[in-house]
């Protein structure tokens, strides 16, 4: 033990702990005792009394370990009281064989040093299966969301319902059905087969890039909550790329991640406009959290099975380490966007290959592959698609064609800030009496 | 743990698993491979919706109705009980199934018995 310090060190020792031990938690309990409800209420009762014992007992040495053996007695104790049938009896015996209650080490309930030590030896890190069964493909892709930030981030269910702007009751009833499906359907508590194991991984991904973009495209001010998404995100993917160290795209994911957040500073100007990534004052985006994605994405790399979050990594590294834009590597990038698009046929992909070919091989050749979007019939409604051709026109000195597309890039916007950014470069491109 | 695999299918799909050449063998071949597991309890096929007679019983009195209790476009076309651990295997078993290249199955799990 620690010399304890005053409650509110205390209660920031707490909160700490909670953001790195919580999923960690409910992971170990729902493998031991297969419901979800319980392992929350038992590891938010862990971090209550750990408030309640620290101020007094001193921080434990593995705080982690302390908390998973208080909220695992917890369980035991529930289970005990609840057990009304032989059943229930012989799952909270085998529980508290899992515990060592039974060899006299530690006291009651409030788990000690003694317990601490013990436990550090046997929980399995069961995270992995927590992650995996979130993101079941049986299971809503929102509740997919919902279910991750819930059990493996921590966050409160009104904290969830702010972020995707429903209500409490909505979250509530959204996370309560997907526990009660994984419960009732059979969803296994596992990390899939290898037969299996490529889809799941995509939904786990797909699932924490979702998470990293709601925050990333959220705004400043009201909407911190949404932002801090971002930090989930982040911290998830991190997570996933150690306990997966053999898959490159969680690697690829991560780096990619860091790779957009590096910029989040400069991103918005004062007046919180979105400033375009060639505006961007470089020295205010993060070196160390680029070196970080750079490092990340060399070593998922390595492994030589591109996939599309280590390709999209590497773009954003390409333009991440040009020390300014004119230096960005547009041939490269134009080439991964190339591969991209192989891996990903989109039209988006498309779109952006464009742009980097109209970089890399000038405004004619970049033209030419809008084009052929736009007789396929592509992204039509898209606002980027004529606001892509504006630029490209423009370049190539064609006024008036150039004015006509930002227009139409104008008129399809879905915000004010993109709005206004367009209505600029179509003044720059043809004179204020355009507008 | 049990599921139930509920076969179903619209009119464009029923025409597909006629016009199928492979698609009976197949649902043979998979009946057999779930029997080699011991994992099929119970399968068949449905007469369609139209040979249904629908019963309620209202106050006592035996209501009968010429056709299926809702008339839709999807109808239940059969079923296969299964047995399986969880339920990854119970949709691996349900995208084996041929019926799932033409119409939908619904993976239902069992009450515990």
């Amino acid at each position: 033990m620690t010399a304890g310090g005053g409650s509110g060190e205390v209660e920031a020792v707490v909160a700490g702990v909670f953001r790195e031990e919580w999923g960690r938690i409910v992971a170990t309990l729902i493998g031991l005792t297969g419901d979800w409800d319980l392992a929350e209420e038992c590891a938010q009762d862990a971090f209550a009394r750990a408030l309640q014992r620290w101020p007094y007992d001193g921080v434990p040495r593995n705080p982690g370990a302390w908390l998973t053996v208080t909220a695992r007695n917890r369980a035991v104790d529930l289970l005990r009281r609840k057990a009304v049938g032989a059943a229930k009896l012989r799952e909270a015996a085998l529980l508290e064989a899992a515990a060592g209650r039974g060899s006299g080490a530690g006291g009651h309930g409030d788990g000690d040093g003694e317990e601490g030590r013990e436990a550090d030896a046997g929980v399995p890190d069961d995270r992995l299966r927590l992650m995996f069964t979130c993101c079941h493909p049986a299971l809503a892709f929102e509740a997919r969301v919902a279910l991750t930030l819930r059990t493996l981030a921590g966050l409160t269910t009104a904290e969830i319902a702010r972020a995707f702007l429903v209500s409490e009751e909505t979250m509530s009833k959204r996370l309560t059905r997907a526990k009660n499906k994984i419960r009732n359907a059979g969803v296994p508590y596992r990390v899939p087969p290898a037969r299996l194991l490529p889809e799941r991984t995509a939904s786990v991904l797909g699932v924490l890039y979702l998470l990293f973009n709601e925050g990333y495209a959220a705004g400043s001010g009201a909407d911190l909550l949404r932002r801090d998404l971002t930090a989930e995100a982040v911290r998830l993917a991190r997570l996933l790329a150690r306990l997966m160290p053999d898959e490159p795209e969680a690697g690829g994911l991560l780096a990619l991640m860091l790779l957009h957040d590096a910029r989040r500073t400069a991103r918005l100007d004062a007046a919180g406009e979105p400033v375009p990534l060639e505006e961007q004052d470089r020295t205010r985006w993060d070196a160390a959290a680029i070196a970080e994605g750079v490092r990340v994405l060399e070593d998922a790399l390595l492994r030589r099975r591109p996939g599309p979050y280590q390709v999209q990594a590497a773009i954003a590294a390409c333009h991440a380490t040009a020390a300014t834009a004119a230096e960005t590597d547009w041939a490269q990038i134009a080439a991964l966007y190339g591969v991209l698009s192989r891996l990903v046929p989109s039209a988006v992909v498309g779109l952006n290959r464009a742009v980097a070919v109209g970089m890399a091989e000038g405004p004619a050749a970049g033209l030419a592959l809008v084009e052929r979007l736009e007789a396929a019939g592509e992204l039509g409604g898209y606002h980027l698609l004529p606001a892509t051709r504006a630029d490209l026109l423009r370049r190539l000195g064609r006024a008036d064609e150039a004015a006509a597309a930002y227009r139409a890039a104008i008129g399809l916007a879905p915000t004010g800030a993109e709005r206004r950014y367009l209505a600029r470069r179509l003044t720059e491109a043809t004179g204020p009496r355009a507008l | 743990m049990r599921y139930m695999l509920l076969v179903c299918g619209d009119l464009p799909a029923y025409e597909a698993m006629q016009a199928d050449g492979s698609f009976l063998p197949d649902c043979d071949a998979w009946a057999d491979e779930m029997r080699r597991r011991g994992a099929l309890v119970e399968t068949g096929g449905l007469r369609p919706p139209d040979d249904a007679t629908t019963v309620r019983v209202r106050g006592g009195e035996v209501l009968l109705t010429d056709g299926p209790f809702a008339e839709t476009k999807e109808v239940v076309a059969g079923f296969s009980l299964i047995e399986c651990a969880d339920l990854d295997e119970a949709l691996e078993a349900a995208a084996r199934h041929p019926v799932a290249r033409h119409g939908t199955i619904e993976v239902r799990p069992l009450l515990p018995a």
